[in-house]
């Protein structure tokens, strides 16, 4: 019965909040699970244990939602995988509230240009090509990531880099070792230098990304190092710093993004056009 | 292509002919002793008359009293090679023969067991069998999961290989416990699993098939390595290495056959990597390049003396779900296929690329993949997870994605009986869509005249060369591996494709 209590008393606070209560009309700043009526709290969890399916496995999975903070917890499905082992689903409301101002996002620190933009914004402060340099290193062999920022097919309906006029793309393809990504990103003088890493297995992503940004501070003097880019499904926002490189791009990044946040980094904080000339 | 793959030979063809002869194990660095053995040789006289003449002239000089002695002392430079002439040719010939004809036997040997314990276990009850992938990177891992989902219903169990495989030119050794989304190929990690697996079989009377990657810079070693110790089926397509590990287009077409002629012999099913033309490209527009590649793979296959039932050629749900009639759309894909080759297995591979992390939509997209292989009488179903793209596979989402396969399988399994679209339907027209495509590629690939005259003349290498596949460019001058690539002389000579092509045991 808690639960329509719960959703009488939502429903007052909507329309006749008190004194010093959060308001309910707007959203947030507090806020719970949302199942059908606004304050419920419902979610939903699905989970293995490792015993056999009885009454006492079942007994388990109801201790572990209540830990978790669903109370009340209604468990809806149990079945054995196996004799050792039994599945769970299970249904309750939560009793956690969420504040939002609490939240921390890393919001998008440049602004989203038009293709147009990037190229003529390129042509104007910079006066010659961006050259980008990307690849996937380490042992990964899933291209998909950086093909869908760099070739033209592209992702998500947006081209990808090799479509932008004023930028010129080498992609180096999968498997690249490290020492030959620094010396292609010397050799054509990249401006900026994309990796890509899906593989995640044992923090392989995390251990190939520091991998090449230090070989990359290693190689080149402080300051001419080129622009690090890394991503992938599994990067944390936020933790670029401690890869070593500039910038990290999830899950969803489109090509677009990914250029408009070079110009902004690379050509929209000039004064005056590069000084190393046009010939690079 | 044929002619160019018979006049040349590689590294690892020679490596395998050693496998076959007995030479395993590696020195204190991991390097295996067929790898030395190889390199000594090619240093002294080159690879360009074969590895086992040189080698069983050294044996019989009295350098070493066996192969691995004779591989050590050459690690250290302790050996100096000739090629023979006259009578000690032929003899050292003879010999070579007689060893490898043993590695042969071996094959023939494995073969038999199965086909014993088929008989006696059984196959799988249903069609498609049941394919499933177990990936932890520790094979002491990997064999309880492997069992576990045999006990759960796999049929086949494919234990991935460590991503970096693929382009280390020599096989690991020794049973291994670490590797990157998957474990590594080495004979030992094949054997444990074999046998872990004949426990099952026994276990749930019926065989428990295992599958491995004959793929990479060691196709041809790998392959041996699988006849030896009875993996039954092997990932092995003719352009997969070439398009995505960037490796050199002769070498692979070296290895490859070779590598099928031992699969051939082996009865070993081979599966082909069409899926991946459709995850790195639209797989609306890119449908006839799969028709092309599974054409190509039959060509390669059969020429190689695979039979039709040993060719599980490959291909996979990946139209993007938001497009209209998608559903539509890879029915008629799957039944080109299934018409096309219709005495061949057929593996049909679930969806990857558009699996979003959203686990209930991708279920029930895995669902209609299902459907989509039960109304079209696919052979082999690699079971698709609805975590895909999320986690590697846990516990739970094996068992609900077999109770997924389980529900269309017997609710829908006998609609290939009902199922036959209509000649003016969209069905119909869209597979002869893809087929006057596919016709229309291959005539443009054969009619390209401009590297006539060339070194490399051959039209199939001009169209990888120029992006015709998966939209990769691969020039036959390029890739890694090429230095591994040696023009056969007039007088080489090697036991194994002797006995291979000749069906000979001795």
């Amino acid at each position: 019965m808690t639960r329509r209590r719960d959703a009488h008393d939502a429903q007052r606070r909507m329309e006749h909040a008190e004194q010093g209560e959060l308001s309910l009309t707007g959203p947030g700043p507090i806020v719970r699970p949302f199942g059908d009526t606004t304050g419920d709290g419902m979610v939903q969890v699905s989970f293995t244990l490792p015993l056999p399916h009885d009454k006492r496995a079942e007994g388990a999975a109801l201790q572990l939602a209540a830990k978790m903070g669903m109370e009340p917890a209604l468990l809806v499905h149990a079945k054995a995988i196996g004799p050792h082992y039994t599945f769970f689903v299970v249904y309750g409301s939560v009793t956690h509230l969420v504040d939002v101002r609490e939240v921390e996002v890393t919001e998008r620190e440049f602004p989203l240009l038009t293709s147009k933009e990037i190229n003529s914004e390129i042509k104007k402060r910079l006066r010659r090509k961006l050259v980008v340099v990307g690849a996937c290193i380490g042992t990964d062999a899933h291209t998909v990531g950086i093909d869908a920022i760099l070739n033209i097919k592209g992702f998500a309906g947006e081209k990808g880099l090799e479509y932008y006029r004023e930028m010129t793309v080498v992609n180096l393809g999968a498997q690249v070792l490290v020492p030959d990504l620094v010396n292609t990103a010397r050799e054509v003088r990249a401006d900026a230098v994309l990796v890509s890493q899906v593989v995640t297995q044992k923090d392989a992503h995390i251990h190939n990304t520091t991998a090449m940004s230090a070989a990359f501070r290693e190689a080149f003097p402080a300051g001419s190092v080129p622009l690090l880019v890394v991503g992938g499904p599994r990067f944390e926002e936020g933790s670029a710093a401690s890869l070593g490189v500039d910038r990290v791009f999830g899950r969803g990044t489109t090509p677009g993004e990914v250029a408009s946040y070079l110009v902004h980094e690379l050509v929209a904080s000039r004064t005056q056009p590069d000084p190393r000339g046009a010939q690079r | 292509m044929v002619d160019l793959a018979r006049s040349h030979t590689t590294v690892s063809v020679e490596r395998a002919t050693l496998r076959l002869a007995g030479l395993s194990g590696a020195d204190h660095a991991n390097i295996p002793w067929v790898n030395h053995l190889v390199d000594a040789v090619r240093d002294g006289v080159g690879l360009e008359h074969g590895v086992t003449t040189p080698v069983w002239d050294a044996v019989r000089r009295g350098e070493a009293p066996d192969l691995l002695t004779l591989a050590q002392k050459s690690a250290s430079g302790a050996v100096t090679f000739r090629l023979p002439e006259g009578r000690d040719a032929t003899a050292s010939r003879k010999a070579a023969r007689t060893s490898v004809a043993r590695g042969i036997r071996e094959i023939d040997r494995q073969r038999a067991t199965r086909d014993r314990m088929v008989r006696r276990f059984g196959d799988p009850k249903q069609k498609p069998w049941i394919y499933l992938i177990v990936a932890t990177g520790d094979i002491y891992e990997d064999i309880p999961q492997a069992q576990q989902a045999a006990r759960e219903g796999a049929d086949v169990i494919a234990v991935i290989r460590s991503t970096g495989q693929s382009l280390l030119d020599f096989v690991p050794e020794g049973a291994t416990r670490e590797g990157y989304a998957g474990t590594y190929a080495t004979q030992e990690n094949f054997r444990l699993m074999r046998a872990a697996l004949d426990e099952s079989s026994k276990e749930l009377g019926r065989y428990v098939r295992l599958t491995n990657y004959a793929s990479g810079l060691c196709m041809p070693e790998i392959a041996a390595l699988a006849g030896l110790e009875r993996l039954d089926m092997m990932l092995n397509d003719s352009m997969y290495g070439i398009l995505f590990r960037d490796i050199n287009p002769v070498r692979t077409f070296v290895d490859q056959r070779f590598s099928r002629q031992v699969h051939a012999r082996a009865g070993i099913i081979i599966n082909t990597g069409e899926d991946n033309y459709l995850t790195t490209a639209d797989a609306v527009e890119a449908a006839h390049t799969v028709t092309v590649s599974q054409l190509l793979n039959e060509y390669f296959a059969k020429e190689a003396g695979l039979e039709d039932w040993q060719l599980g050629l490959g291909h996979a749900f990946e139209i993007n779900p938001e497009i209209p009639d998608s559903f539509r759309l890879e029915l008629a894909h799957a039944l080109l296929a299934r018409q096309l080759f219709p005495d061949a297995p057929l593996k049909w591979m679930p969806p990857t690329k558009h699996m979003t992390g959203d686990v209930f939509r991708g279920y029930l997209l895995d669902g209609f993949f299902n459907l989509v292989g039960a109304m079209t009488g696919q052979g082999i179903l690699l079971v698709g997870m609805m975590t895909e793209a999320v986690v590697t596979p846990w516990l739970s989402d094996r068992d609900l994605a077999l109770q997924n396969v389980r529900y269309v399988l017997n609710a829908a399994g006998g609609l290939t009986e009902d199922f036959s679209p209509p000649h003016d339907g969209l069905i119909q027209t869209r597979a002869r869509q893809v087929l006057a495509e596919a016709v229309d590629l291959l005539d443009e690939i054969v009619s390209d005249t401009t590297t006539k005259g060339t070194a490399h003349p051959q039209p199939l290498l001009a169209a990888i060369a120029d992006g015709t596949f998966g939209s990769m460019k691969r020039p036959p001058t390029k890739g890694k591996g090429l230095d591994g690539v040696v023009v056969k002389a007039d007088a080489y000579d090697n036991p194994a494709t002797t006995l291979l092509e000749e069906g000979a045991t001795r």
